[in-house]
């Protein structure tokens, strides 16, 4: 049985907008239960707009105006106590970034600061967290790690502008394991990019998961990505958790409506048969209809789903589905 | 209208057009004074501020508060026609520019780094001084606008440098849209709200100018303007003999309108801006 | 069958650099292929290959160094503007950048049929937009007045086909239409293709890097790399079962939606992609798994294998 690194509670974190008189409440991320194990990679899929990026910012604890947190918690297991990271001042939750949590934003690329080179940003991120080293030390320490990630040894007297666009990618990764989290956290790194950068980038996040045996929570709406590394898969929609379980089971064995169309969604090679995604788009976030969310959409709709919202139930010990018609077929 | 309801949240918004409202008053005000403006001795000299002369009287024998009226009046005019010609020819050197590039970029911005470089004070100076006869409104006003297009011909361009190089540009194109319409419609919601405060700015400029052009006596001292006004003032040591209301009226009238221009030309642009725009096309 | 488009030797070199260290890149390198009527063909590679150059010259944005376009067999003139001339459309990447944000999306439709005179009045043009919106499964309704933040991503992509359609174009340029679009929506954007194709006779130049949704959409392929074409051919071959090394590395590389067909090697990056361009010989040959010394002197030529275009030394015996 897996131990227990991060898990949440009925997390509530909206976006409170307020323009030109009027307020717009953006429920983005609406009572999700979720549980992530040591060891293991975990993704999240999903479109855009589903919440999927507020989630990981409140995992990350980065809950800042206009996103408030509105209720729920959020509770990491250190040293086998569980701490409610909600409760922590700002200064403690600094303390547990980069060395139990770490963040890799979506268009990472852009993260690094354009006019320093790459050794000082790596010499700034062990300074602030660990004590004691000198300038000397911190830069053969990262050094040492960018070598044992197979990157090229130069790379750190380099500026961002003159790595391409994977390099960079792989680089602020590095740098997000450098003191060695239990936690990685991934938003989207490969978007936007090749495909045969695609797969060094996931070759290096998968590689660093080996090393470290830590966890990685992996966020994405490429479910090729998900397929090829992913150990349990979480779908997201319109802000909340519809169904968790293996990998296997998911693309086997889909349960949600809507897991299913986004597996039937994806072009296969060999063959040509035409595939459709669903039909509609996501209902928007700031006005979501009453019930289960995804019933305009759903071909199995019943009376009871434009009604009340499904929550989250055990299916078999490892699935787990939020659906009124969930167990029957 | 929704746009002026929006635009009164902003309290910035709302004074300034509460100040404007007044001194358009006042001007709008000056086509019923009794008194003729140019004219010397209409009534007694030197009057404290009563309740039958408002703001008291000046040396030359005129009532301060009518001469304000016509003051404020002038003023307005000379600065809308600087204003005016000068963003029709800030807009059309910008876009042109921006949008052609090449050869036809060079030759404008050379003229335009051209006046922007000339020591504008010395040059106004050497002009004002060549045209002091034929001096009017009109032609003070187009003296001012002369300078005051380069700076902001050069900032339309760079915006519409960016925007060339936008994907919806190419989709106009394959729409079929000629450069011109292109330029005018699809470019111009992104130049407005940089028009519209340089157009506020470029006013203040264009009265202050005119303050200190007529402070210098370069221009036609029998037209009223708040320039003027205050050049009489000072010439009769109205400090000194401490006749307060004389030189306190334009003065006053100056920093308030000042003001105004600022805090609407600030709020405006903020409202125009399209980053703000955006946010609330989806609002409603 | 006479040839929609046929692009004969096209190259296109840039001039980087400043004044003291000035690099040539030839971003298209004698690009030679061809386009039937009511075909799909797709022009695929990694960012950096050329495909987007070709794209634009092709539209006429852009003029190239030397080489020549052929539409229905007459030549395309320099500044020709093809969209008028030839039927020709285009849509592109980014559909929030496609639409002006300031402006409702109806107009690009009605700044289209005014100056194509596509429409006596009004009320003839709304029913012409609102016949083409209905191809791609919108209605006229649904887009009056309407600003383009009040439409997502998939959504945007479709209108700007249906703007694309007014015209009644023969050949439509899609630049990476779906690459910022979820993947799971993708389908409903590529499946339009189909049908533009099957119902309207339209043909579409689908260039992407996408491979998984080029095999499902096109007829004919061609893999380009560094500005060169490496393989060409029907997408059954081609993709199925790529002859060419670095074809072999793209298709190795897709990651499939199967939990049971995972990678299983490895793979090494290149470092720096103007190295690449400047090689001589032939550009792969830095990480070509089976590079022969030949590689990376000699040019590989055109050659056909069993009806496919490969342009490697590997099959020259």
């Amino acid at each position: 049985m897996k131990n227990s690194i991060l898990r949440t509670e009925n997390l509530k974190a909206f976006y409170v907008l307020d323009m030109v008189g009027t307020q717009k409440i953006v429920k983005a991320v609406n009572e999700v239960n979720l549980e992530v194990y040591e060891n293991e990679v975990f993704g999240i899929a999903g479109e855009s707009g589903c919440g999927k990026t507020t989630l990981l910012k409140a995992l990350f604890g980065a809950i800042e105006p206009p996103l408030r947190l509105m209720g729920g918690s959020i509770l990491y297991h250190i040293d086998n106590l569980a701490v409610d990271i909600t409760t922590l001042s700002l200064e403690e939750r600094r303390k547990l970034r980069m060395e139990y949590i770490s963040y890799v934003p979506q268009g990472s690329m852009s993260v690094l600061n354009p006019v320093v080179k790459l050794k000082e940003t790596y010499q700034d991120f062990i300074g602030s967290h660990v004590s004691g080293r000198t300038r000397q030390e911190a830069f053969e320490l990262a050094r040492k790690h960018i070598a044992e990630l197979g990157l090229p040894h130069n790379v750190l007297d380099a500026y961002p502008h003159q790595l391409s666009g994977g390099m960079r990618q792989r680089v602020t990764i590095a740098l997000a394991a450098l003191l060695k989290p239990r936690i990685i956290i991934a938003d989207e790194p490969t978007t936007a990019l090749d495909v045969v950068v695609q797969r060094g980038v996931i070759q290096l996040l998968m590689d660093i998961q080996k090393k470290l045996k830590n966890t990685i929570i992996l966020v994405t709406h490429d479910m090729g990505v998900h397929a090829n590394v992913a150990d349990r898969i979480g779908i997201m929609y319109a802000g909340k958790m519809v169904e968790e379980a293996p990998t296997e089971q998911i693309f086997g064995d889909p349960q949600h409506p809507y897991t299913r169309f986004l597996i039937n969604s994806l072009p296969r090679f060999g063959d040509k048969s035409t595939r459709s995604s669903a039909p509609g788009s996501p209902p928007s976030l700031a006005n979501l209809p009453d019930g289960c969310p995804f019933h305009p959409r759903c071909p199995y709709v019943k009376e009871i789903c434009t009604q009340e919202m499904p929550s989250l139930i055990n299916l078999s010990t490892d699935h787990k589905v939020a659906c009124w018609l969930a167990g029957e077929r | 209208m929704k746009i002026l309801r929006d635009l009164f949240r902003d309290y910035r918004f709302a004074v300034s057009f509460c100040i404007l409202a007044v001194l358009v008053f006042m001007a709008l005000l000056s086509f019923f004074s009794p008194y003729d403006p140019t004219l010397w001795n209409v009534v007694p000299r030197d009057l404290k501020p009563s309740l039958k002369y408002l703001l008291g009287t000046d040396s030359n024998g005129q009532d301060i508060f009518w001469m304000a009226c016509f003051a404020v009046r002038n003023s307005l005019i000379i600065a809308l026609i600087a204003t005016l010609v000068s963003r029709i020819i800030a807009i059309l050197v910008g876009m042109l520019a921006g949008y052609k590039g090449g050869a036809t970029d060079r030759v404008l911005m050379f003229i335009s780094d051209t006046l922007l470089v000339i020591p504008l004070f010395l040059i106004m100076v050497l002009l004002a001084m060549l045209v002091r006869e034929y001096m009017n409104l009109v032609v003070l006003g187009l003296l001012l606008s002369f300078f005051g297009w380069a700076w902001d011909a050069r900032l339309i361009r760079s915006v519409i440098l960016s925007l060339r190089e936008r994907e919806f540009t190419k989709n106009a194109i394959l729409s079929g849209t000629g450069t011109l319409n292109l330029v005018l419609n699809e470019y111009m919601p992104f130049t407005m709200p940089l028009i519209f405060s340089t157009l506020i700015n470029n006013m203040a400029w264009a009265i202050g100018l005119e303050i200190t052009l007529a402070i210098l006596g370069l221009v036609n001292m029998t037209i009223p303007t708040l320039g003027t006004m205050l050049n009489w003032a000072i010439n009769y040591q109205a400090i000194l003999l401490g006749r307060w209301w004389w030189i306190l009226t334009p003065v006053t009238l100056s920093i308030f309108l000042f003001i105004a221009l600022y805090w609407l030309s600030v709020s405006i642009s903020e409202y125009l801006d399209p980053r703000t725009r955006i946010q609330r096309v989806g609002a409603g | 069958m006479e040839k929609l488009l046929e692009v004969e030797n096209l190259t296109k070199v840039f001039s980087l650099g400043s004044i003291l260290s000035r690099v040539r890149i030839t971003a298209a390198d004698n690009v030679s292929f061809y386009i039937n009527p009511a075909e799909i063909f797709t022009l695929a590679g990694e960012s950096g290959c050329g495909k987007t150059t070709t794209a634009r010259i092709i539209l006429g944005f852009d003029t190239p160094t030397s080489g020549a376009i052929i539409h229905s067999g007459k030549k395309e003139a320099k500044n020709e503007k093809v969209w008028f001339t030839e039927g020709i459309q285009a849509i592109f990447q980014d559909p929030f950048a496609t639409f002006n944000p300031l402006r409702t999306v109806d107009r690009y439709f009605f700044e289209t049929v005014k100056n194509y005179h596509l429409a006596e009045d009004k009320k003839a043009a709304i029913e012409w937009i609102d016949q083409k919106l209905n191809a791609v499964g919108l209605t006229y309704s649904e887009l009056a007045g309407r600003y383009p933040s009040e439409f997502s991503g998939g959504q945007l992509q479709r209108i700007s086909i249906a703007r694309a359609l007014l015209t009644n174009p023969t050949l439509l340029i899609a630049d990476e239409p779906v690459s910022m679009v979820d993947a799971s929506l993708r389908m409903s954007i590529v499946n339009l293709f189909k049908k533009l194709r099957d119902e309207f006779g339209v043909s579409v130049l689908y260039i992407t890097h996408d491979l998984a949704t080029a095999y499902y959409v096109s007829d004919r392929i061609a893999i380009m790399f560094r500005g060169n074409i490496v393989e060409m051919g029907s997408v059954e071959q081609v993709l199925m079962n790529p002859r060419h090394p670095y074809t072999r590395l793209l298709r190795e590389s897709i990651p499939e939606a199967d939990p049971k067909k995972r990678w299983t090697t490895t793979v090494n990056l290149m470092e720096s992609e103007q190295e690449e361009y400047l090689r001589k010989g032939c550009k792969f040959a830095g990480r070509c798994p089976v590079v022969m010394e030949k590689c990376k002197v000699e040019v590989p030529a055109d050659l056909i294998v069993e009806g496919v275009l490969v342009k490697c030394h590997k099959y020259s015996e």
